[in-house]
C-alpha cells in the first residue's frame, strides 16, 4: 500500500469540495474585507453568511462567533482573556492534567503570573469526575477549562454537567473542542458551555484558522491587539479563504456527521477487536464507550513507541505515539501518566486515528503489519525476555 | 516525530538491519542499563575468549530508533577487541561511527556506552579480575511489574 492515513487527529486532508470553494478567494475576490469598496464588501458579506452557519452548527448566535488562527490561539485567548477580565474577581482557575499543551502551558504561564491553577486528575478511562470537579471550586474560582475530548485516547468529557456545575457556582466554563467540533454534536447552549475552541483543520478545512465561540455577555480581554477586525476583538487581516474553506467544511460536517460517524466507528471497533485479540499483551487506552468514533489508543507492551512509529512508516503506515521520544521530551505523554499508565508502558503507545476515507483493507493491512512490527521490536526487547523467563520459572 | 527524520541513513540503516540482535547461552559477561521511565532498555552480551578478546557481542534493546541503533553499533564496535580496548568504545566513538545523532538522542550513546561497561564489569566480577578504569554499572528500578500486580488484584 501507498500510504495508509491513520493520523486523523494530528491533522485532516481537506476535502476537494472546500478546497474548491476557497479558490476564488486567493484569484479572484482577494480584496481585503476590511476595505470600503464594493470589491471588499461581496466578501465580507460572505463571510457573514459563514459565521451564521457555524453558529448555527453550534446553537449559538453568529455574533458569537470570533475567527482565529486555529484552536491554540483560540485556547490562549479564552484562558489569558478571562484571567485579565475577571482578575479584580478571582485569580484560581480549574483544569484538567489532560489537556492540550494549548491550555496546560497557557495555565503554567498564568501561573508565573499570580494565578493558581488547579490540575483535576483523571481516572483510568481519562474522565475527569464532577464531584472532584465542584470540590475544586472555591470563591477565587473564576474559570474552568476542561477539553470536550482528549486528542490522545478520544475520552469524552460529561460537558453539560460540568457546565452546568460551573455555572451553579457562578464559575465560566470553557472547553477545547478542537477534537470533538465537527466530529460528535455540541450545542454550546444545551451544554452550559461559556467559551468553546475549535480548528478547522480538524475536518477537512483548511489549516490557519479556527473560531473562539465568545457567549453574549462574557467579557474577556483582547489576545491580538491591532486593527478592528472580529469586532474589535481580534486584530489581523481577515483570513478570508480560510473562513470560507472553514465555513464549508462545517457544512459538509453537518451533512456528514453522523454518517462518518457511524462508519469510523465500525472500522475502528473492528480495528480494536482485532489488535486486542491478535496481539497479546495489550492494553486499550481511553473509555471503551465513551470517545470519538474515530480514535483508537494502544499500549504494546515492552516495546517502544518511537521504533513503532519508524517501522509503521517504513511500511506506509502514518500513526503517532505518545512515547517520550517523538515528542521531544524525556517523558512520555501527560495524558497517558495521568490515565495511570507507568512510564514503560506509556513510551509503548500507538494512536491510529480513522477518517471518513479509510478503507477495511487498510485496516487489516495496518493489523496484520502491527503484528509483524511488534513480534519483532518484542523479540529485541530485553523487557520481553525478562517476562518469558519470568514466565516460565513461574511455570 | 520530528527528530526521526534528523537520523542519519547510518543510524537508519542499523535500526532497520539492527547487527547482532540477540542472546549469547552462557555468556563471559552481561550487562544491562537504561531506565524504564526514560523509555530505554539496553543488554549486552559478551563472549570474551581466554586472551580476554571479545569474540562475540549481542544486544537487545528496548527503546527507539537511536537506542536501537547505538546499541548495534556497539556491538560492531567491540568486537574483536581486547578488554582496555572496549573501553575506549566511548559514546562519542558509537556517535560518530553512526555519522552523528539528533542533539535529544545524545543520551542513547551514553547508554551504549554504558552497556559495554555493565557487561564488562559483570565479566571482571565473575572471573575476579580488576579492570582498569571500569566503574560499577548503576541499576535503575522497575515500577511496571507493580503496576501489572495491582492490576491483577
Amino acid at each position: 500500500m501507498d500510504r495508509v492515513y491513520l493520523d486523523n487527529a494530528a491533522t485532516t486532508r481537506i476535502d476537494p469540495e472546500v478546497f474548491q470553494a476557497m479558490k476564488p478567494y486567493f484569484e479572484e475576490e482577494y480584496a481585503n474585507p476590511s476595505s470600503s469598496y464594493r470589491f471588499a464588501g461581496a466578501i465580507n458579506g460572505k463571510i457573514q453568511k459563514v459565521r451564521e452557519e457555524i453558529a448555527g452548527f453550534l446553537g449559538a448566535k453568529s455574533q458569537e462567533i470570533f475567527f482565529t488562527s486555529g484552536g491554540s490561539e483560540s485556547d490562549n485567548w479564552a484562558i489569558k482573556g478571562i484571567a485579565d477580565s475577571l482578575r479584580e474577581k478571582g485569580n484560581h482557575i480549574i483544569t484538567t492534567k489532560i489537556e492540550h499543551h494549548a491550555v496546560l502551558h497557557t495555565c503554567e504561564f498564568l501561573e508565573r503570573h499570580g494565578y493558581e491553577v488547579t490540575y483535576l486528575e483523571v481516572d483510568e478511562f481519562g474522565l475527569v469526575d464532577p464531584k472532584e470537579f465542584e470540590e475544586a471550586i472555591k470563591p477565587n474560582t473564576i474559570l474552568a477549562s476542561v477539553m470536550f475530548a482528549n486528542n490522545e485516547i478520544g475520552t469524552i468529557q460529561p460537558i453539560p454537567e460540568l457546565g452546568r456545575i460551573a455555572h451553579e457556582h457562578g464559575v465560566l466554563f470553557h472547553t477545547d473542542a478542537v477534537q470533538a467540533f465537527g466530529h460528535i454534536p455540541i450545542d454550546v447552549q444545551k451544554m452550559n458551555i461559556d467559551l468553546l475552541s475549535a480548528s478547522a483543520h480538524k475536518l477537512n478545512g483548511p489549516k490557519g484558522v479556527g473560531l473562539l465561540y465568545i457567549k453574549s455577555g462574557v467579557k474577556l480581554s483582547n489576545l491580538i491587539h491591532g486593527g478592528a477586525q472580529e469586532r474589535g476583538r481580534r486584530a489581523g487581516t481577515t483570513n478570508a479563504p480560510g473562513i470560507i474553506g472553514f465555513g464549508k467544511a462545517v457544512s459538509l460536517a453537518k451533512e456528514r456527521l453522523e454518517e462518518s460517524a457511524a462508519y469510523e466507528k465500525k472500522l475502528r471497533d473492528k480495528l480494536i477487536q482485532r489488535v486486542t485479540a491478535e496481539i497479546p499483551y495489550t492494553k486499550f487506552n481511553g473509555h471503551p464507550e465513551k470517545r470519538l468514533p474515530n480514535n483508537a489508543n494502544f499500549c504494546f507492551r515492552f516495546v517502544e513507541g518511537e521504533s513503532l512509529l519508524i517501522l509503521l512508516d517504513q511500511k506506509g503506515i502514518c500513526a503517532s505515539s505518545g512515547s517520550a521520544c517523538t515528542s521531544g521530551a524525556l517523558d512520555p505523554s501527560h495524558v497517558l501518566l495521568a490515565i495511570g499508565l507507568p512510564h514503560e508502558i506509556a513510551h509503548g503507545s500507538v494512536r491510529f486515528t480513522l477518517s471518513r476515507e479509510t478503507t477495511e483493507e487498510e485496516i487489516d493491512y495496518t493489523v496484520d503489519t502491527l503484528k509483524e512490527i511488534v513480534d519483532r521490536l518484542r523479540s529485541m526487547s530485553p523487557l520481553y525476555e525478562d517476562f518469558v523467563a519470568k514466565s516460565q520459572n513461574k511455570a | 516525530m520530528s527528530q526521526v527524520t534528523e537520523y542519519s541513513e547510518k543510524v537508519m540503516d542499523h535500526f532497520s538491519n539492527p547487527r547482532n540482535v540477540g542472546e549469547i547461552e552462557n555468556a563471559s559477561g552481561v550487562g544491562t542499563v537504561g531506565n524504564a521511565k526514560c523509555g530505554d532498555i539496553m543488554r549486552m552480551y559478551l563472549a570474551i575468549d581466554e586472551n580476554g578478546i571479545i569474540q562475540e557481542a549481542k544486544f537487545k534493546t528496548f527503546g527507539c530508533g537511536a537506542a536501537v541503533a547505538t546499541s548495534s553499533m556497539a556491538t560492531e564496535l567491540v568486537k574483536g577487541k581486547t578488554v582496555q580496548e572496549a573501553l575506549l568504545v566511548t559514546n562519542k566513538a558509537v556517535m560518530e561511527a553512526l555519522d552523528g545523532l539528533p542533539p535529544i538522542k545524545v543520551h542513547c550513546s551514553l547508554l551504549a556506552e554504558e552497556a559495554i561497561h555493565a557487561a564488562l564489569w559483570d565479566y571482571a566480577q565473575k572471573n575476579q579480575i580488576t579492570i582498569e578504569g571500569l566503574k560499577p554499572p548503576v541499576t535503575d528500578i522497575d515500577e511496571t511489574e507493580e503496576f501489572y500486580q495491582q492490576q491483577e488484584e
